[in-house]
């Protein structure tokens, strides 16, 4: 038996896809992605309109969507990032119906109990057998973890592989097995390996990145959960990368060692992993080709899907047993509310991600931002969207200072008995708006362009289009 | 206190406003070597206006000014001075007369423009007759506080190679050093130029310390928390240097003459090394109880 | 009072600001592009306009091209393009 089909629209069209219906895709390739359009671009000359397009997240790569939203191809749009080119036709009013935005743990558990039904859904591998079993870990278009694709796989009506490596059955290692697989289709590429995973992570030479990343470890060093089996979860971006770097130093002189590093992984947590600073990774995502080779050789890396990643609920995920993550920020209120989704023009430009869903998971849930980033202070008094709840993050680090959610009194006493430079958020504020000018408020658009659904399924908040004709 | 001097590019507001966040005890605005010709324009006024908008809580503001001989320098004056800058530091500083001159220039500029601070003056000795003239040049009028070691220009003067080791320039440490402390002026040492040389830039701070440099400057932040570290007082130094004043205190409360401390003789040396650490160690905010 | 040339200053770098000025008869124009236009779009021509002002400027067309500069930044790149037009650097 083969599930092969021999063209993507005949396989389509085996699926059963009509109008009003919904796809879903993953973004493990990234803005190398060629998939999702590819597979839009049939679907729209099939002649199949008003259909929902549910991504585990967007980019820019995806810009061609914004032609069959006109021609109402697509008419809703769900994901948990967006990139800023898209993000910015979308906050002009591109759709009509507002985007849904869900974190990385929410849209797994929202598909699980059926509140966010998937008809088809697309899933790009970058090896597959002819029976569908399939993975990321090899193959030209290699991408590593498929995290995001399994609540997709195991939960949509249809299950269509599409990939540019079929392999002689069984595939060896696959990440998600045939059983869930309706069909199989090959193609010449399902993305730019280049767009796909960067060739190395590099730590920021900013040196106010840097003082931040020192700061951040001190932190976190002086937060007294630094001991062994300590669990740690931080981003890509240049500071908390620095930030990894000081803890690993502080960890090898100290000769601790960590239980597990989650989430996306960059050769950078690869590095503490074989120095002895974990005794595993956790992976739903992979940053760089390091990352990917590390969890094709190490069984020490381990794949893990959104679900058992992030998602919320009785019976708990990875980030629950965090104890450290570092985020990031375009704004945080001084009532800790963070915003992620948005730029200081009120531009839609990412998104939560496993943002909130780490903060709330985690016992320590920190933002590294500079006090001000082109002339924008961080922290202003009510952000413009709330990604994360202020009640999930603890610590602010700034070049500046350190500020400490009030409802950790014990932290804050633990980081000035360090000697850390403890100050009031509101103090953070006037501090930078002394330096930038106050920025004038920013007007809203009268449509709604997205809606921003916490982990729980629950609305958290709206954001508005652009107003006028930006 | 002035551990660590950190050079910030003149035409770079990037650098320029978030330097005072960066840890150094002082930061030097370069109007000099990071500004071409071209900019230098551009450079003058920006310093100017970070100096005169931007707060730098408790970072001393030091400017390295272009030479007395170029066209730039009274210009560079004029610009800075009533910006109230804690230092100037003075490039190519050869002789004590080059100094006098622009000692007299300060003056007049302050004098014409009513100026109440009077900037003090650091002479950036990097050429051999800078070197060979050290003692004149630190003595050579009150405005002078302190001399400054600038190892590339000193080794292309000298017709060296300018190595991680030193050894080209040992002979100008240790003269600046003895100059400076002659005269009574604070003495500090040349940055280390690479920039990814971690262990490499402790040990040439550590040697700078026990030379007898105040503190050493550099041209990366990175660079400036291994020196604030290397150019504070240790715990167990901090330590010592309270056992010696109780020491001291004991021994006048008993009319002792002379004491020992650990089977050593405590003297007048070793006090006033005390004396100067625990200035240091409270300048820090580093209290008794922490070290002991 | 002034005979200005063309003249500019400035780079396009991140919390810089690139300005080009040139003579003109209608009084002040100000063309801005800035990345933070909508937050701080009014004061930054407020910022140049006064800069115009006491250098008594009367008459000119500037461009300002604003990478998220402060203040200070863009008065010291506005005062130094007028400078440089007038011959005085």
């Amino acid at each position: 038996m083969s599930k092969v089909i021999k063209s993507l629209r005949e396989a389509i069209a085996l699926a059963g896809l009509r109008d009003g219906m919904t796809v879903s895709f993953h973004h493990h390739l990234r803005n190398g992605d060629f998939v999702l359009n590819f597979v839009m671009d049939e679907i729209a000359g099939m002649g199949i309109r008003d259909l929902t397009v549910n991504a585990s997240a967007l980019f820019d790569v995806h810009t061609p969507l914004l032609g069959h939203i006109e021609n109402r191809v697509v008419t809703h749009l769900a994901a948990n990032y967006i990139s800023a080119g898209l993000g910015r036709a979308i906050s002009r009013g591109a759709l009509e119906a507002p985007v849904e935005f869900r974190t990385h743990g929410g849209r797994p558990k929202d598909i699980a109990m059926g509140r966010t039904p998937i008809d088809v859904a697309f899933i790009a591998a970058p090896a597959a057998d002819p029976m569908g079993n399939c993975t990321g870990r090899v193959g030209k278009s290699t991408c590593g973890s498929l995290g995001y694709a399994f609540a997709d796989a195991m939960h949509a009506k249809h299950v269509v592989v599409i990939t540019d490596n079929i392999v002689p059955y069984p595939l060896q290692g696959w990440s998600i097995p045939e059983s869930y697989v309706d069909y199989v289709v090959t193609v010449d590429a399902i993305g730019d390996p280049k767009g796909i995973v960067s060739g190395t992570t590099q730590v920021t030479r900013d040196p106010v990145g840097l003082v931040m990343a020192a700061q951040a470890a001190k932190v976190i060093q002086a937060s007294g959960l630094l001991k062994e089996g300590f669990s740690f979860q931080t981003g890509a971006g240049g500071a908390s990368l620095a930030a990894a770097r000081f803890l690993k130093d502080i960890m090898l002189r100290e000769g601790i060692q960590g239980s597990f590093a989650s989430g996306g992984i960059t050769g950078y947590l690869v590095d503490m992993l074989r120095a002895g600073c974990f005794r595993s990774l956790m992976d739903v995502q992979c940053f760089d080709l390091k990352a990917v080779e590390s969890l094709r050789e190490d069984p020490r890396h381990q794949e893990i899907s959104a679900m058992q990643y992030a998602a919320p609920g009785e019976r708990g995920a990875v980030v629950d047993s965090l104890d450290v993550v570092i985020l990031g920020a375009t704004e945080i209120d001084t009532d800790f509310n963070v915003n992620v989704h948005t730029d200081s023009n009120g531009s839609i430009m990412g998104g939560s991600g496993g943002h909130s869903d780490t903060a709330a998971g985690s016992k320590l849930a920190m933002i590294i931002a500079p006090l001000f980033r082109a002339r924008m202070p961080i922290v202003t008094d009510r952000v413009t969207c709330i990604s994360t709840p202020g009640q999930d993050i603890d610590v602010l680090v700034t070049q500046a200072g350190v500020a400490v959610n009030p409802r950790q009194a014990a932290l804050r006493e633990r980081l000035e008995q360090a000697g850390l430079p403890v100050v009031d958020i509101h103090e953070l504020k006037e501090r930078a708006e002394a330096i930038t000018g106050k920025p004038k408020a920013l007007p809203k658009g009268d449509r709604v362009a997205a809606k921003v659904i916490s982990r729980e399924g629950e609305l958290l908040d709206t954001i508005y289009t652009l107003p006028g004709n930006r | 206190m002035r551990r660590s001097m950190l050079f910030l590019p003149g035409n770079n507001p990037n650098m320029l406003i978030n330097g005072s966040c960066l840890g150094a005890d002082a930061v030097i605005f370069d109007l000099e070597d990071a500004v071409s010709p071209a900019e230098k324009d551009a450079a003058r006024i920006l310093v100017r206006n970070t100096m005169r908008y931007m707060d730098f809580q408790g970072c001393e503001r030091i400017v390295r000014v272009n030479a007395v001989d170029t066209p730039y320098f009274a210009a560079d004056l004029e610009a800075i001075l009533p910006e109230g800058p804690d230092m100037l530091l003075l490039p190519k500083a050869g002789t004590a007369e080059e100094v006098q001159a622009a000692d007299a220039a300060m003056a007049q500029v302050e004098e014409r423009l009513g100026l109440q601070k009077r900037a003090a003056l650091m002479p950036l000795i990097e050429t051999a007759l800078g070197v060979e003239n050290a003692f004149s040049i630190a003595a050579c009028c009150p405005r002078v506080e302190a001399l400054f070691l600038g190892a590339e220009d000193l080794t292309a003067d000298l017709q060296c190679k300018r190595t991680k080791g030193g050894r080209e320039i040992e002979y100008a440490r240790t003269r600046l050093v003895m100059a400076a402390r002659a005269a009574g002026v604070e003495v500090y040492d040349t940055p280390f130029t690479n920039v990814n040389d971690d262990e490499g830039i402790e040990a040439d701070a550590a040697l700078a310390k026990a030379l007898g440099f105040s503190g050493k400057s550099s041209i990366s932040p990175r660079h400036v928390e291994v020196i604030n570290r290397v150019f504070s007082p240790s715990p167990e130094e901090i330590r010592y240097a309270y056992e010696v004043m109780d020491a001291i205190a004991e021994a006048k409360a008993q009319g002792k003459g002379a004491i020992a401390l650990h089977g050593k003789m405590v003297d007048a040396p070793i006090v006033s090394r005390a004396q100067r650490t625990i200035a240091m160690a409270e300048a820090l905010g580093i209290s008794r109880e922490v070290t002991a | 009072m002034d005979s200005l040339r063309p003249a500019s200053a400035g780079t396009l770098e991140s919390s810089d600001a690139y300005v080009e000025i040139e003579p003109s008869e209608g009084g002040i124009q100000i063309h801005l592009e800035s990345v933070v236009l909508e937050r701080f779009g009014e004061a930054i021509r407020e910022t140049v306009q006064e800069v115009l002002e006491e250098l008594r400027v009367a008459d000119a067309c500037v461009r300002v091209v604003d990478r998220g500069a402060l203040d200070c930044v863009i008065r010291a790149r506005v005062e130094t393009a007028v400078r440089r037009g007038r011959g005085e650097c």
